[in-house]
């Protein structure tokens, strides 16, 4: 048979590639739906997304700790009293410049590191990031040594140590497990686009947390942190923080 | 032919006096657990026409679709409905007298009653509550 392209052959050729080119403006333009859509509950989570907060440490007031009172609220962090041993999942802090007198107080919790040491230290896997970003403990696999606790550089993980009943749906808890801030994960998979933390801020009138898309340019988050001057705490490590702050 | 044995010499053969011992506790090891045979639980029926997939299935593979969800829930937030354990306790809620959701420490919660026929620990609850979600609060 002759290998010379027949008028039919070209009109196909041309028909393919208008095709192909059509496939790549469509998927092209996917990549950017993605990003602003909502995900469906049987869609994974994909590294588009990277959550994280911005905490104005400016705005929140001394003497106040609605946050800690929401996220305890909403995760079911019960304690019995006992400060050394209770689970916290956010604290407030309070900072004094020695040489001015100068107090800041802030909110402080898992800053969902990009480059988290409790997940390089996990012996079993249980300590991972996922891909949007939040890093997360599966107690299913933690073994309760507590090697993550001791490599947090920002203490914002707990062990728990006493038998838990009645836990809230969400944020499964028990005894022998390590936990920390999850970011209201259970938040996120549901579409929404605030922490407990943040709405309890913002209701109390402060307006000092704010949570978003670090990778949307257009997320209000973003749009600050490209204007306004933050700091990552201990940013000399390199772990590059989901939680920045500013006044601080 | 072990009619041609002497009555002495069956009582010392190790087959003889000790042998019927040995078959004694084989007999008392097989008659045993079926003395001590318990009736089948009662299995409470869950809501609603059908399970997600047929019982005889479910009764032997639910821990395979629990795990499978769970690894898929946490790492990569697919929080479908079908196989979750919320889901498995929404349908199969066991109410005490107050018209209340018991917990899995009740021997009538649909899990602890076949689990504690077959003497197999439920890990699920440590963590995980074993009620159903309150309605107002329920999320998918």
């Amino acid at each position: 048979m002759s290998k010379e392209l027949t008028p039919t052959d070209s009109y196909r050729r041309r028909f393919l590639g208008g095709i192909g080119a059509l496939a790549a403006a469509a998927f092209g333009s996917g990549v950017i739906v993605n990003v602003a859509r909502a995900r469906s509950p049987d869609e994974a989570v994909t590294g588009n997304q990277r959550w994280g907060m911005l905490i104005d440490t400016g705005k929140c007031a001394d003497g106040c700790d609605e946050c800690v009172k929401a996220c305890n609220d909403e995760n079911g962090v019960t304690g019995h009293g006992r400060p050394e041993t209770d689970a916290q999942w956010i604290r407030t802090v309070t900072l004094r410049e020695k040489a001015t007198g100068r107090t800041t107080k802030l909110p402080m919790m898992c800053q969902h590191c990009e480059y988290p040491p409790c997940v390089d230290v996990c012996p079993t896997g249980a300590s991972f990031r996922r891909d949007d970003g939040i890093v997360l403990v599966d107690k299913h696999l933690c073994i309760g040594c507590r090697y993550c606790m001791m490599a947090c550089p920002y203490k914002a993980r707990s062990f728990i140590h006493e038998v838990i009943m009645d836990q809230k749906h969400n944020a499964p808890r028990g005894k022998g497990t390590v936990e920390s801030c999850t970011l209201c994960v259970h938040r996120i998979d549901k579409g929404e686009t605030t922490t407990a933390c943040q709405d309890a801020c913002t209701k109390a009138g402060h307006n000092a947390i704010l949570f978003g898309d670090l990778k949307d340019p257009n997320s209000e988050i973003s749009k600050r942190l490209a204007n306004e001057p933050s700091t990552q705490v201990r940013g000399d490590l390199g772990l590059n923080l989901g939680v920045r702050y500013q006044g601080i | 032919m072990t009619r041609s044995r002497t009555p002495g010499r069956s009582a010392n053969s190790p087959f003889g006096g000790k042998g019927a011992l040995f078959a004694a506790i084989v007999v008392a090891m097989v008659a045993i657990p079926v003395a001590a045979d318990v009736p089948a639980p009662k299995i409470p029926k869950g809501k609603g026409d059908k399970c997600v997939e047929p019982t005889p299935f479910m009764r032997r593979n639910h821990m395979e679709l629990i795990l499978h969800k769970r690894d898929e829930t946490v790492h990569q937030g697919i929080r479908s409905t079908k196989y979750s354990l919320k889901e498995c306790l929404n349908c199969h809620a066991v109410n005490d007298e107050q018209g209340q959701p018991v917990a899995f420490t009740d021997p009538r919660h649909f899990c602890t009653v076949c689990h504690s026929y077959a003497s197999v620990s439920i890990d699920c609850f440590e963590c995980h509550n074993s009620k159903p979600e309150p309605k107002a609060a329920a999320t998918p």
